[in-house]
């Protein structure tokens, strides 16, 4: 089979709604339709992988849709910085399909059949949105993500889920209409375009007071990038099933708010128009202020899925704030980071999944002491904690090592602060989790506890994540040269 | 015979009408009203690609020229609203042998068709037309028929909101008829053409402007522009489902094309816009009517009621796009004319099938529904969506073109305030949804099934039009383009 690398792009947005017809069709047989879901998340990862060497090898892949509107057309680009969330999410689509079986089936779960579809159509904006061509199919995907993950939040059915669901909608629904889709058309309007252009959209001549308006409502209107005061959505999401939160609320989702934020700065303002609008360091200072206060919040949840939810608010801030620092490291940092919080972040969450599965706790006081029964969940839990916190041997050192670079190059001496007192605040928030789970708690009386780990899935999941945690660290060199790739695109295009 | 289809457009279903006497069998009776509605549809499909391909068509009614004879005028703006109307109006009838079995005595559905056909004659004689008092002839045949359409409701009620609709009606009616005879008092013809010829010789009349106030109050009667809206919810909410689907989608956008019609083909551009206050009034009126009536939407225990509040908040934003007055916001206007008519069309006939099922359109009624009857209430989400202006429906086209419409004439605090109003559908739009998902079904009801073929086909195709048009914009927003370029004079 030797298809075109166009239509392999083509096949990453399609085949996940393909998918979800199939699962529909197979639904009334588990196996079948978790065989479907494999082999469509295998295939999708060969294709990116694909997409991932022809990238390399310096050919330009780019398909072209029809116009939704006039002069608005659907059309899709490979760069860099798309390639490192295709990559992302569709690896991680094939390990938390892996983790969902073992976690849906012991935990009984009702309406699997809908949670599987509703699941690849997610998948598949998220490939959308990664290989977008233009900010309105960007638009048009994350909406549509937006929608499609609605049943997955709400999948418990009740009360409870009903008012997170609300939560959720509300706020990623109403930022998206009321700022988002309003910054798009003013963009549409000054600019003229809305292609993702290296270098920018604006053009020398544009008025910076609208320019920094305009940023202002991009910053809010991304409601999935979580800035404060549009953060509530993430916490109010954790009623999903943990492979929910783990793979959307740690990955998919949360990681498509801060690539657009990326996309926006690099692709649309270009860093040099954002170092000079005079909106962009108030916005930083937002963007610090939430990476602080959430860390602080995250310290008083008993939760440990509120816990890591708020976390996962201040790791957002981090590539926020390295987005709108304009500079190369800051860029650097925050296309690494992208990568190494989902590696971290949803290695957390697959723990938290286990201990929910094979203890049935969900409160972190309860968690004294669960180390004895389950070492191998707590010891993953452990290291993707330091790549939280940015500390070897996990691959989070890079990215704060970038993201610290960042604010030192443009002297943004506060925001150096914040990141190491953040920093810190991870220490405080994570650690002591894995050191309580080992070395407190009651002591067994006769010999040795029962070793109790989650379903063999689940297991294998959690373990491949955190290896990759470290590899990254080890080995972050083909990250750090797409990273690298994404500022040196407008350099080729304008011959310096 | 070609030559003949403006005319045939509307001849055909006006003597249609009294043939399904001769009928009397429902099923005969409703094949004949589908075939002819059908016609109109083909007819209309064929005036829409004659005006494209050359211009404008004028026909001279038993060969009198204008401005002595009846003139009847197909230009890009009346075409697209004839495709509309037919459309929509075929749709619907497809699924009423079947509802109307439920909610209408069996001894009427004769009656029924009857009025049916009447009061869409009415509407495509509005249409094409290109006599004011031909307008108003057709406008009184088709709101009577309409008046008599709602009574037929199973609930006595709505007598009551037939009756309330009558009277607002007419008065609107009989603004028209004054301001037509105004204007036929100060030049003497009734033709548009020639009026728009004769009128600015009278500009600066008292009696002009008497007659351009007339009209207008008159026709926001007729188009239920807040805060004339009064006879609207009861009308769509105590009517057959399917007369509801048929109207919402389709009586006040006649009333829409009125204004344009007389406020740019008739008065002129100039004259509408400078002799009152015009752009001002109806864009606080249109914002007002867009927050007020949404928000009612949110307080409605009746599905059908919050839908139709929510008709008045959609005509407020036809009417701000309206008030914008360039020809991105008539495009605008004229955009959400054809994507609302598919939105409310697909929803109310969706909840025809809920109330087949059910026999109450109450929310509480909702609970379960996802489950019992999942195509149904997914037609009723994907309309929800359209109307929230989501992405990949037609109601972010309309959206997108009101918002650029507002920018580029500076206007951004408009801007914010439409994407505001339009939060406020969600609320209404999930409130639905979370009843019928998240509630257990009503111990007292039962078990209930999914609504028949006959009804989810029609509603499916509304629904997929929603989509489709909201993918492959060129049709509607080329015709919009157009008709509004061509109404503002520029050259297309």
């Amino acid at each position: 089979m030797s298809l075109s690398l166009e239509s392999m792009l083509q096949l990453c947005i399609i085949l996940p709604l393909l998918t979800t017809a199939g699962i529909v069709a197979t639904g009334r047989h588990p196996n079948l339709r978790e065989g479907v879901t494999i082999t469509a998340s295998l295939v999708i990862l060969y294709f990116v992988i694909n997409l991932y060497n022809g990238l390399n090898q310096g050919e330009s892949i780019s398909v072209q849709w029809w116009q939704l509107l006039p002069g608005l057309q659907l059309s899709f680009t490979i760069e860099p910085l798309g390639m490192i969330f295709a990559l992302i999410a569709s690896f991680l689509w094939l390990i938390t399909t892996v983790y969902s079986i073992g976690y849906m089936r012991s935990h009984k779960e009702k309406n699997q059949t809908r949670f599987y579809a509703f699941f690849a159509i997610a998948i598949g904006s998220v490939m959308g949105i990664a290989f977008a061509g233009n900010l309105f199919t960007l638009f048009i995907f994350y909406e549509v993500l937006t929608l499609s993950t609605y049943p997955l939040v709400t999948h418990a059915g009740t009360e409870k889920a009903k008012k997170g669901g609300r939560i959720y909608l509300g706020i990623l629904l109403s930022t998206s209409i009321v700022f988002f889709l309003l910054a798009i058309v003013s963009t549409w309007f000054v600019a003229g375009t809305l292609d993702f252009k290296p270098g920018g959209v604006f053009g020398p001549m544009v008025n910076t007071a609208v320019a920094g308006v305009i940023l202002v409502l991009f910053i809010f209107g991304i409601g999935k990038a979580a800035i404060m005061p549009f953060h509530r959505w993430l916490p109010a999401a954790m009623v999903a099933p943990t492979p929910v939160s783990a793979l959307l609320h740690a990955v998919a989702v949360v990681k498509a708010g801060v690539f657009t934020v990326l996309k926006v700065c690099v692709f649309i303002f270009g860093i040099d128009l954002l170092r000079i609008l005079p909106t962009t360091q108030a916005l930083l200072y937002l963007a610090g202020a939430t990476v602080l206060i959430a860390s602080l919040v995250a310290m008083r949840q008993d939760n440990l899925k509120a816990r890591l939810a708020y976390s996962t608010v201040s790791q957002l801030g981090y590539v926020t704030i390295g987005a709108l620092l304009a500079s190369s490291s800051g860029v650097i940092g925050s296309s690494m980071h992208i990568a190494m919080h989902a590696f971290g972040k949803i290695t957390l969450f697959f723990c938290a999944g286990a201990i929910l599965v094979a203890a049935h706790k969900s409160k972190i006081s309860e968690m004294r002491g669960l180390g004895r029964q389950m070492p191998i969940t707590m010891a993953a839990f452990f290291i993707a904690s330091l790549s939280i916190i940015g500390v070897p041997p996990a691959g989070g050192t890079w990215s704060k090592w970038f993201l610290l670079v960042g604010t030192l190059e443009t002297q943004q001496w506060i925001l150096m602060a914040v990141l190491m007192i953040s920093s810190l605040l991870n220490i405080a928030y994570l650690l002591p989790i894995p050191f309580h789970a080992f070395f407190s708690g009651k002591q067994p009386s006769s010999g040795s506890v029962a070793i109790k780990e989650a379903p063999l899935p689940s297991l294998i999941a959690l373990c491949t994540t955190t290896v990759a945690c470290v590899f990254l660290f080890v080995y972050p060199q083909p990250l750090y040269e797409l990273a690298t790739a994404i500022l040196e695109i407008p350099e080729i295009a304008h011959g310096k | 015979m070609l030559a003949h289809l403006p005319i045939l457009q509307v001849i055909v279903p006006l003597l249609a009408a009294p043939f399904c006497l001769i009928l009397r069998r429902a099923l005969l009776v409703w094949l004949f009203a589908l075939i002819v509605s059908g016609s109109a549809f083909l007819i209309s499909i064929t005036l829409l690609q004659q005006v494209l391909a050359s211009g404008t068509i004028s026909y001279d009614l038993g060969g009198w020229s204008p401005p002595w004879g009846i003139e009847y005028r197909i230009d890009k703006l009346s075409a697209y609203l004839l495709l509309i109307i037919s459309a929509i109006s075929t749709v619907v009838l497809l699924a009423a042998r079947i509802s109307i079995q439920k909610e209408i005595p069996a001894d009427r559905h004769t009656l029924f068709y009857i009025l049916y056909l009447l009061s869409l004659a009415g509407m495509l004689g509005i249409i094409a037309t290109g006599d004011i008092f031909n307008v108003f002839v057709f406008l009184e045949i088709s709101s009577l028929s309409a008046y008599s359409l709602i009574a037929l409701g199973k609930d006595r009620r709505a007598l009551w909101a037939s009756y309330q609709y009558l009277i607002m009606g007419t008065i609107g009616a009989t603004f028209i008829l004054i301001s037509i005879g105004l204007m036929y008092q100060m030049t003497g013809t009734l033709n548009m053409e020639d009026l728009s010829r004769r009128l600015p010789e009278v500009a600066q009349t008292r009696t002009l402007f008497a007659a351009f106030a007339f009209f207008i109050v008159g026709v926001c009667l007729k188009l239920a522009m807040f805060p004339l809206h009064l006879w609207l919810p009861n009308a769509y909410s105590y009517a057959p489902s399917i007369v509801t689907a048929f109207l919402a989608a389709t009586a006040t956008k006649v009333a829409i094309y009125l204004l344009i019609r007389f406020t740019f083909s008739v008065f002129g551009i100039s004259f509408s816009f400078t002799a009152l206050p015009l752009q001002t009034i109806f864009l606080l009126l249109g914002l007002l009517g867009i927050f007020v009536a949404s928000t009612a939407a949110i307080y409605q225990e009746n599905v059908k009621h919050l839908f139709a509040y929510s008709s008045i908040a959609q005509i407020g934003y036809m009417i701000v796009g309206y008030s914008i007055g360039t020809t991105t916001g008539l495009m605008a206007t004229l955009l959400h004319l054809f994507n609302h008519a598919l939105m409310k069309s697909a929803l109310f006939l969706a909840l025809g099938a809920v109330i087949y099922r059910i026999g109450s359109a109450q929310l509480s009624a909702f609970q379960g529904l996802g489950r019992q009857m999942p195509f149904t209430m997914a037609a009723i989400v994907v309309g929800g969506l359209s109307l929230i202006g989501v992405p990949l429906t037609v109601g972010f086209v309309s959206k997108w073109y009101l918002i650029l419409a507002t920018i580029e004439n500076g206007w951004w605090p408009v801007a914010v305030l439409i994407l505001l109003g339009s939060l406020l559908a969600i609320v209404y739009v999930w409130r639905i949804v979370e009843t019928a998902y998240f509630k257990e079904p009503a111990a007292s009801i039962g078990q209930v099934k999914e609504a028949p073929l006959a009804f989810l086909v029609p509603v499916w195709v509304l629904v997929a039009a929603n989509i489709y048009f909201g993918i492959d914009t060129r049709l509607s927003i080329q015709v919009a383009q157009a008709a509004s370029q061509s109404l503002f004079g520029v050259a297309p």
